[in-house]
């Protein structure tokens, strides 16, 4: 039984993090395609599907609600599998928690319309990412899948992931603002010469009208903190669940490799489990220039003959030479990231020549995910 | 290759405006293209600085550097070793700018309680934009240093941008702002910008691709969009990442055959050349369809076959970075 083995068939959550460009989307959607081949209804929650990835799943455009998606005569193996996917529009995903959260209609409807409120989820850094694991909250509790599989925001460096979600709850609990909010004089003066000196500078530099929308924000607020702490509490209490597991994707570039090993590290520490660390994207290795090639490039050199198989002997010696370098570098990574976490699996993902961008392209994945290098038949390269 | 080869090719080099803005996704090489781009401007005489906006980039490491960057400006190529120019670098992150906006306006005494309390992300979602404006306000105020000749000043600056999707929006903001806030101090930065912004002699931007689908599908979409929203001009698109052409033969079996190696071995050598020729003709591919969709013109970057980057490679890709520009009609002006 390999590592994604175990998490697909135990686990009802999985995450996949890591850094910008190496992959998760991917990966994520595969792993999801997989479960469903096995029999799960598994929905992957992607986050900035490449475009014709985003056709294959059926997302044409943001769709918050989990859609079906169509594997295919041949796509969903034996069994009652099914593939849902959706990708996540922070907005309306906010938009459904204050719904939920607010006393009343009036307040959600007061917040909704806020000028403030409304620039959160593009301005506010974090938000996305407390937005993914709202959803991923919201639909393992609605219970309708055996498997959750969770695409995270594309950023420069996978710890931000996990920090993410607290810039909001510090947002909304900004204590300044909330002082502001009794509407009488008498209030102001209690808040003490400093805070109203910021405050007076505050709307010099950035008007008037800009601390009003706050106060008018935060004032709509009141009464929601509680909920959204209360919320954020149980996102947390899931993601340190057994049944969440962790897959850290990463590229096997000097930069990712110190990446994984931090948000690793991070983890650990925080009794998250990193079931497996995808290296994708590997080059193949063609074992180096063989003795006899060598042998015969550097006999054509020292002629200094281009003709006949001369010049398309040594190409190939130096076709070998340049994978060879570069295919030694990524294992010392490889085997540098398995001396870091021992113990955590490392599957190996090839290089392919084309971008994925159907469903078929994701059971190819799925092949060299679940099954090591082309194991089980259904990998191999196009 | 060394110091007195990439001057030698540096010689004509010039950098398209006095602010170059490098953006693309994460993944690209942005980082790698400023490098080696800051490395030819000082092999060209220039007193470069570099701005980091992300923070936390490889910038530093990048120059053989062990300590990563900071909000003073380190110095990372200095004239003594062999160049003409230097190299500077700084990080310049959203917070940070704001953080300084507000000192200077008297609120140096309660900037720590600004971020404890969650305040600066207040202002910044009440204003949205405004710290996007306020790294380029800053970007603008020393490339009015350098417009006036002013001592101490660079000769040019090269920013490394936040990743593409951001890219937009942190060049869109100004116009937004302008728009949208009253008469201020804020809405006099955002005007400054958009001067800044649209003109080409002051400051352009160069995106960075890779010759793959996803990427191309990617710059293109952010061509249009910064050319809509942002109205700025568009350097020379590079296109990171080629892999270096080698002219294998279609069909190697035979020549393999006839070189005595093992069959095991043989194999390996013709899987090898397959693998090779199929990729460099996806790369040539995705150029051309790069080419089709986005009339820019093009730099070529080669792969280096290399996992981990340093001065080295810095210097080999400057130097490329130059024969392309030259190679360009009109050498990319």
């Amino acid at each position: 039984m390999t590592a994604l083995d175990q998490v697909v068939d135990g686990r009802r959550v999985v995450i996949c993090a890591g850094p910008g460009g190496v992959g998760k989307t991917t990966c994520a959607a595969a792993i999801a395609l997989e479960a469903a081949r096995r029999g799960k209804r598994a929905c992957v929650v992607t986050i900035d599907p490449a475009k014709r990835l985003a056709d294959a799943l059926g997302l044409e455009s943001l769709t918050n609600d989990a859609r079906q998606v169509d594997l295919g005569p041949s796509g969903s193996g034996t069994g009652p599998g099914e593939l849902w996917a959706l990708m996540l529009d922070t907005k309306t995903t906010f938009d459904e928690v204050v719904r939920r959260n607010a006393g009343s209609a009036e307040q959600a409807q007061a917040i909704l319309d806020n000028k403030l409120y409304r620039n959160i989820s593009g301005a506010l850094g974090g938000t996305q990412e407390y937005m993914a694991m709202e959803k991923l909250y919201s639909l393992d509790s609605e219970g309708h899948y055996d498997l959750i599989v969770v695409d995270t925001p594309p950023t420069r460096h996978a710890l931000d992931f996990l920090d993410a979600p607290k810039r909001l709850l510090r947002f909304l609990n900004n204590r300044i603002f909330r002082l502001l909010m009794a509407p009488t004089r008498a209030s102001l003066r209690a808040l003490g010469t400093a805070t109203q000196m910021f405050l007076r500078t505050l709307s010099k530099v950035v008007g008037g009208a800009v601390v009003g929308d706050a106060v008018a924000f935060f004032t709509a607020f009141e009464g929601m903190e509680q909920g959204f702490r209360d919320r954020a509490a149980l996102v947390s209490k899931l993601l340190e669940d057994p049944a969440t597991a962790f897959v850290v994707v990463a590229a096997p570039r000097r930069d990712a490799v110190v990446e994984a090993v931090y948000f690793a590290d991070r983890l650990r520490s925080s009794t998250g489990r990193v079931e497996a660390l995808v290296a994708n994207r590997m080059f193949p290795s063609f074992g180096g220039v063989p003795a006899g090639l060598a042998g015969a490039a550097s006999a054509t050199s020292s002629e200094g003959s281009a003709e006949g198989d001369g010049s398309a002997v040594a190409v190939l010696a130096q076709n070998l030479a340049d994978f060879e370098g570069v295919s030694s570098r990524e294992e010392a990574h490889l085997s540098e990231l398995s001396e870091r976490l021992p113990g955590t699996p490392v599957v190996r993902v090839p290089f392919l020549s084309t971008d994925v961008h159907d469903i078929e392209g994701l059971r190819e994945i799925g092949g060299y995910l679940f099954g090591g290098e082309g194991g089980d038949g259904r990998g191999g390269e196009r | 290759m060394s110091s007195e080869d990439t001057t030698a090719l540096a010689a004509d080099f010039r950098l398209p405006a006095r602010v170059t803005i490098v953006a693309g996704k994460g993944g690209v090489g942005k980082t790698t293209v400023t490098g080696a781009l800051a490395y030819l401007a000082a092999a060209a005489g220039r007193r470069v600085l570099v701005v980091e906006v992300e923070g936390k980039s490889g910038l530093s490491a990048l120059f053989d550097h062990a300590e990563p960057l900071t909000y003073e400006e380190t110095e990372l190529w200095t004239p003594d070793r062999g160049l003409p120019g230097a190299v500077t670098a700084r990080t310049l992150t959203p917070d940070d700018a704001l953080l300084e906006y507000l000192e200077d306006r008297g609120m140096r005494r309660l900037s720590k309680r600004l971020t404890s309390t969650g305040t600066l992300d207040v202002i910044a979602t009440a204003v949205p934009g405004i710290k996007d404006i306020l790294v380029l306000g800053k970007v603008k105020q020393i490339e009015q240093r350098i417009a006036a000749g002013l001592e101490g000043a660079p000769d040019c600056i090269v920013v490394d941008a936040p990743a593409a999707g951001h890219a937009v929006t942190f060049l869109s903001s100004a116009y937004g702002l302008v728009e949208a806030a009253s008469v201020g101090p804020i809405r006099n930065q955002a005007a400054d910008v958009v001067s800044l912004l649209s003109d080409p002699d002051r400051c352009q931007v160069m995106l960075v691709t890779l010759p793959e689908e996803t990427p191309v599908n990617e710059a293109v979409d952010t061509a249009f969009h910064l050319e809509d929203r942002a109205g700025v001009k568009l350097a020379p698109i590079v296109v990171n990442g080629l892999w270096p052409h080698l002219d294998l033969p279609a069909d190697p079996t035979g020549l393999v055959g006839r070189l005595g190696l093992a069959p095991e071995e043989a194999d390996r050598v013709v899987a090898a050349a397959r693998f090779r020729r199929d990729r460099q003709a996806q790369q040539e591919e995705q150029v051309a369809r790069l080419a089709e969709e986005l009339p820019l013109p093009q730099l070529a970057l080669p792969y280096l076959f290399t996992t981990e980057l340093g001065l080295a490679e810095v210097r080999v890709l400057a130097a490329a970075l130059a024969s392309s520009l030259s190679a360009l009609p009109g050498g990319g002006r």
